[in-house]
């Protein structure tokens, strides 16, 4: 049986107004916080829920906010992530889309429980049509009192902005992001100073993903320990997962993170398998930055365990056998997907959104995309293979921000686990170009389904 | 130069951000300024400089950084055509192939018309919708040759009506 918290009333008819959203339960968690709870005590049930960042980095929501500087006489603020931008994910869209009055209302509890009175919902430029809505909803949360001054009576004033970004991957980056903000480059800060202490315009600033604060209304309306409850050890409550790629049903699903992978693909409340009764092959489960799994290591941990979609379940094995839950974009490649095109893609992905601060990025983007164009195109060389791991390891871990481990990954993962395929592009520059190796030589990492 | 109506947005712009951080209403400016002009020249960047009383250098940096600015001028409509990995499994590549010779020009060019621009773009979140291009303001998604031509005759349609 499948908890929805924040999906279940997407579909209701209407419900992006604030009259539907009200009438089936909207805005309750603003009257809980607001006229019978403290700020901190609002923060306490946020930690107690176990609510983890759904950006994609996982870290705990609540010590997160606890770690917010408020110097007497600063203004502090919240900044909404909404620069959703992994390769995979849409998550977040179909949220703000669908049921644009769950975000705002998280917003008002956590810019409540913040002290942000003037709070900012940083959206990726492309998503044009977005802000129509939001700035929709907003303006109705102020007519209804929920937002503007002294809101409910309680004292508390908060305005919410929405600003559009302009095209920029590294803005979802919280350093990135709050430069955008300011109005300049996305080139992310070195921390620290972290933002709790020195975000935007150097004033203490929270920097939270769309679904992490959306989160925040059930856990209010809840308690943080009936949250807790839901969901596998560290991975509380439900998490939304945009699924593409080779499936029958692509698209947003609200997870409570104890089924199965084998389960969240084959399940026709899910996925519903693949097309064309083709076979599974491989899988990037948490957006296009976390390790590629052949089929074999997807369905079962290295120790034959089944594995589930949750945080723990995902990550087990490590990078050698295991990979991330991360933003929760998950992309099903069949049997007559090429790994190497793939990464390839990736890897021109990565080049085009680094923002060229650090050299290991700058440079290691390119030189990836580019040895990985050519063995793509059969003009590789075999020593092509080791000199991708090489560069590999010399982007992860020296960058400023993570952009540089993100272009990093896909690529040690493909090789890691699919070394045959690059080397049979090597050996076959005429053939790969026609035929896909899977059919080949992957009949026991591709996975039928009984 | 900006119509009043558009001044004023400016002015409720800046007024979002605390007293003398102007320089955060920038890239919603340079938004703004792109709609009206079509494309960010030179004197469309030093106009918004002036505006928001920023050196000239502030607004080349940030425009030069951002990919949805337009520095040099685009066609009425701009296929910006997703190829990042999800797109490109469900078939992008055949979509960019099949616009190219449908329209004859290149990614990265104009029909001489001056109606179509052809651009690629990374990922913009419409991975379970593949393959998918922005149009103005809305995505195109699901997209298939035939459908490619049916958004081909819209825009010629429309550019009619309006001519």
């Amino acid at each position: 049986m499948s908890v929805k918290l924040l999906l279940e009333k997407a579909h209701v008819e209407g419900i992006r107004s604030f009259d539907v959203y009200r009438r089936e339960g909207g805005y309750r968690s603003v009257e809980k916080a607001l006229k019978t709870m403290s700020p901190d005590a609002v923060t306490e049930e946020v930690k107690k829920s176990g609510l983890r960042g759904r950006g994609g980095a996982g870290f705990p929501s609540g010590l997160k906010w606890s770690f917010l500087a408020k110097p007497e006489g600063v203004p502090r603020h919240l900044v909404c992530n909404a620069d959703e931008s992994e390769p995979g994910t849409f998550k977040d869209r179909y949220l703000m889309e669908f049921i644009p009055h769950l975000l705002i209302e998280g917003l008002i509890v956590s810019s409540f429980a913040l002290g942000s009175h003037a709070t900012y919902i940083y959206i990726r430029g492309e998503y044009a049509w977005i802000p129509d809505i939001l700035e929709q909803a907003i303006a109705e949360a102020k007519n209804n009192g929920f937002l503007g001054k002294n809101i409910l009576g309680s004292g508390f004033d908060c305005e919410i902005y929405v600003q559009r970004g302009a095209g920029a991957y590294i803005c979802g980056e919280e350093t990135a992001l709050i430069e955008s903000l300011e109005g300049k480059r996305g080139n992310p800060r070195i921390k620290p100073p972290f933002p709790a202490v020195k975000g935007v315009w150097d004033r203490p600033t929270v920097v939270n993903n769309v679904e992490t604060l959306a989160a925040v209304v059930p856990i209010i309306n809840m308690g943080g320990e009936e949250y807790a409850k839901i969901g596998v050890g560290k991975s509380t409550g439900t998490k939304l997962i945009s699924a593409c790629g080779n499936i029958n049903k692509p698209g947003v699903y609200e997870i409570d993170m104890t089924i199965s992978v084998e389960e969240f693909i084959y399940s026709d409340e899910y996925c519903g398998g693949i097309p064309n009764g083709k076979r599974l092959k491989a899988c990037i489960p948490g957006g296009s930055s976390v390790p590629i799994l052949p089929a074999n290591l997807l369905l079962k941990t290295a120790k034959g365990e089944t594995r589930y979609m949750n945080y723990e379940s995902l990550a087990d094995g490590g990078f050698a056998t295991g990979s991330m839950m991360g933003s929760g974009g998950f992309i099903i490649l069949d049997e007559d997907q090429c790994v190497v095109k793939n990464t390839y893609t990736l890897a021109r992905f990565y080049r085009h959104e680094s923002c060229g601060q650090c050299s290991p990025c700058r440079e290691g983007t390119g030189w990836m995309e580019k040895i990985l164009k050519n063995i793509d195109t059969g003009k590789g060389k075999m020593s092509d293979i080791d000199l991708l791991w090489d560069i590999q390891r010399k982007i992860e871990g020296n960058t400023i921000c993570p952009l540089g481990d993100a272009a990093a990954w896909p690529v040690a993962a493909a090789i890691r686990h699919f070394r045959d395929e690059f080397e049979w592009h090597v050996n076959n520059p005429q053939e790969s170009q026609t035929r896909n190796f899977g059919l080949a030589h992957y009949a026991d990492p591709i996975y039928v389904p009984a | 130069m900006l119509s009043q109506e558009k001044l004023n947005k400016v002015q409720e712009i800046i007024a979002r951000y605390p007293e003398g951080k102007q320089k955060s209403a920038l890239i919603p400016v340079l938004h703004l300024a792109q709609d009206v002009f079509g494309w960010l020249s030179a004197e469309t960047m030093d106009y918004v400089a002036s505006l928001l009383k920023l050196e000239p250098i502030e607004v080349y940096e940030v425009a030069t950084f951002y990919s949805m600015f337009n520095l040099k001028p685009v066609g009425k409509y701009l296929f910006e055509v997703c190829q990042t990995g999800p797109c490109m499994i469900n078939g992008s590549d055949d979509i960019i192939e099949y616009i190219k010779q449908k329209l004859n020009i290149g990614v990265g060019e104009t029909t001489p018309d001056g109606l179509f621009t052809l651009k690629t773009v990374e990922c913009l979140g419409a991975c379970g919708y593949a393959p998918m291009m922005q149009l103005g303001k809305h995505y195109r998604e699901h997209l298939t040759k035939a459908k490619v031509d049916q958004i081909i005759e819209e825009c010629r349609k429309n550019a009619g009506i309006l001519n």
